[in-house]
Parts: structure tokens; C-alpha cells; sequence
């Protein structure tokens, strides 16, 4: 019984997240044949996606040993765009309180935009199963899967994909299709329109800085509608 | 710094910051107006991810009838909000996209 359920939450998760990798792909192969055009060896290209596994700060980090920025220099930029996954944490944190060490930390190696994107919007509409764990693992396992192999083909193969086919385009529509039907109350829409807002004026902000402070003046927006509501 | 030093750092920061409040929200206090804040968080990100995907598809502001991809991206939204349906809304999105693209020679 609780092995079906496992199974079953398990494949729903790969189910859900597959559509995303039409996006996820060619950022995959691009990266793979940005870091060999960096100077990087296979090795450690293939070690950046394994290790470090998050695409933009990846792609960044890439770009400065090409062009001999110093160590230091690229842990920053990669801490610094990587914040905002300090607010995946916080926000599917309560949905895993229950489980042991290793899979908090399994799943904290897991946590992309993309997997928490479609993890977080699964809990919110579904509410909590409990083997909800399962669904995450689904979901980021999929995304580790589609990272590491498009990245092999990227180093081995370069990328085959013509740079005038628009794929990268179905993140945001991913994104779109998530969170839309999630807009289902004033405070929620009201979060949504400002850090989209703050984020297209904050586009040139370095790092990722301006997403960070679109979505964190997004969230606070949407305390103050809901705090004068009640 | 050597390459894998570099490379093994970088990887420990991500995982410590994926890890942050996945480890700490068990083990501190929060305030409660950081609970309610918490379902804030897609909407915001994810917002602030898509806006300025279709407003500076280039990296540069482009808000104009003229850019296929903000046009796509408001098909996509109505889609959506109809639907509800992932899919549907990429498919019609990605059409969209073609289509805008074709007819403003772009």
C-alpha cells in the first residue's frame, strides 16, 4: 500500500516536471559547450553540473575562469545569484519538516527553480500527502537527470540546437502555467504584480540581485494587503 | 585558487543555502508574520522570474507591440488562467511565439 503511493507520487513528480525540460535542455547543451569554450576540461565542466548543479550561476562561473577572474571573484557571484534559493528553503521547508536528515538533505541537493516551481505549486493545490517527499524526489530527480545528460552532450557533442529555436522560451511559460492559476486572492496577485514589476526594472541589477529584491518586496507587499484585510 | 577547490566550494555554498531554512525552521523561533509570508514566496519569484523574461527577452527593456515574446507570454497568461492546464499553456505560448515571430519578421 504505502509502496504504491510512494510510486505513484514518485512518477507524478517526473510526470510533472517533464514538460519543463524542453526548456531545461538546451540551457544544458549551452552550458556544456560555453565551459569547453571557457578552457574548461570535460571533467570539470561535467563536475560544475554535478556539484554544483544550478544553471545561471554555472553559466556565469564559466564565463569568469574564461575570462581568469580569481576564485574568490566566482564564489561570490555564484552566492550571491544563488541566494534566492535561501526562499525555496524557507517555503517548502514546512512540507518537509517531518522527514530524517538524509532526506532533507537529499532534497536541499535538489531544491532548482524548476523542481521547487513545480514541487511548491503540486503542495499548494494537492495539500500535504504523506508520502509528499516522493513527489519532490520525482520531480528533482527528472531535472538532475536532464542537467547532467545535456551537459555530457554539450562537453562531447556541442550544442545541436539552432540558437534561433526559441526553447528557452518554455521556462517562463512553465512558470506561467504554475503560477496563474495560484493567483487566487488580492494579496496574492498584488505579491505578483510588484516583483514582476520590480523585477523587469531591476532586469540590469548584477547577479540576480534584482530578483531577489523583486521577490522579497513582492512577499512583503503581499503581508501589508493581507494584514489591512483582516 | 585551483579550479576544484573553486568548483567544490561553490557547490558546498549552493547546498548550504538550498539547505538554510530547510535545517534551521525545526531548530529557531520565526516570527509569525514570516510563516504567513512563506506562501508569498512562488508567486513572487516566480513573477519576478517571468516578467522580465517577456519584457527583455534580449537582456535590454522592450516593452512594444513589436516583441513577439511579451505578446506570447500574454497569450500564454490568458491560456492559463482559462486552462490551468501546463501543457496547453506551453503549447499555445511556443505558437504563439512562432507566429508573432513570423508575422513581425523578427
Amino acid at each position: 500500500m504505502i509502496a504504491k503511493m510512494r510510486k505513484h507520487e514518485f512518477w507524478s513528480g517526473v510526470r510533472d516536471e517533464a514538460p519543463i525540460l524542453l526548456g531545461v535542455v538546451p540551457f544544458g547543451l549551452l552550458f556544456g559547450t560555453l565551459a569547453i569554450s571557457s578552457h574548461l576540461s570535460s571533467l570539470a565542466a561535467q563536475a560544475m553540473s554535478s556539484i554544483i548543479f544550478a544553471g545561471s550561476a554555472q553559466l556565469i562561473a564559466a564565463q569568469l575562469v574564461g575570462t581568469g577572474a580569481s576564485g574568490l571573484v566566482i564564489l561570490m557571484v555564484v552566492f550571491v545569484i544563488n541566494l534566492r534559493h535561501a526562499l525555496y528553503s524557507a517555503s517548502v521547508a514546512p512540507h518537509i519538516r517531518h522527514l530524517g536528515t538524509g532526506w532533507k538533505l537529499l532534497l536541499s541537493y535538489l531544491l532548482t527553480d524548476e523542481a521547487y516551481a513545480v514541487t511548491i505549486t503540486h503542495y499548494n493545490r494537492e495539500g500535504d500527502s504523506p508520502e509528499r517527499h516522493w513527489y519532490f524526489l520525482g520531480a528533482g530527480f527528472t531535472l538532475w537527470s536532464a542537467w547532467q545528460a545535456s551537459t555530457a552532450v554539450g562537453i562531447f557533442i556541442g550544442a545541436q540546437i539552432p540558437a534561433s529555436w526559441p526553447l528557452s522560451f518554455v521556462l517562463p511559460l512553465t512558470f506561467i502555467a504554475l503560477v496563474v492559476p495560484a493567483l487566487q486572492d488580492r494579496a496574492g496577485v498584488a505579491a505578483s504584480v510588484v516583483a514582476g514589476l520590480i523585477g523587469l526594472l531591476a532586469v540590469n541589477f548584477p547577479y540576480k540581485t534584482g530578483l531577489l529584491a523583486a521577490a522579497l518586496i513582492g512577499i512583503v507587499t503581499g503581508l501589508l494587503i493581507e494584514g489591512r484585510q483582516k | 585558487m585551483n579550479i576544484w577547490i573553486t568548483i567544490i566550494i561553490a557547490g558546498l555554498l549552493t547546498f548550504a543555502t538550498r539547505l538554510s531554512f530547510i535545517f534551521l525552521l525545526d531548530r529557531i523561533k520565526v516570527p509569525d508574520w514570516f510563516r504567513r509570508g512563506l506562501r508569498f514566496v512562488p508567486v513572487a519569484v516566480l513573477s519576478a522570474i517571468i516578467l522580465p523574461d517577456l519584457t527583455s527577452p534580449n537582456g535590454t527593456l522592450f516593452l512594444s507591440w513589436r516583441n513577439p515574446q511579451l505578446l506570447a507570454g500574454i497569450v500564454a497568461i490568458l491560456v492559463a488562467w482559462r486552462t490551468r492546464n501546463v501543457l496547453l499553456t506551453i503549447l499555445a505560448g511556443m505558437a504563439a511565439l512562432v507566429v508573432f515571430q513570423v508575422v513581425l519578421g523578427m
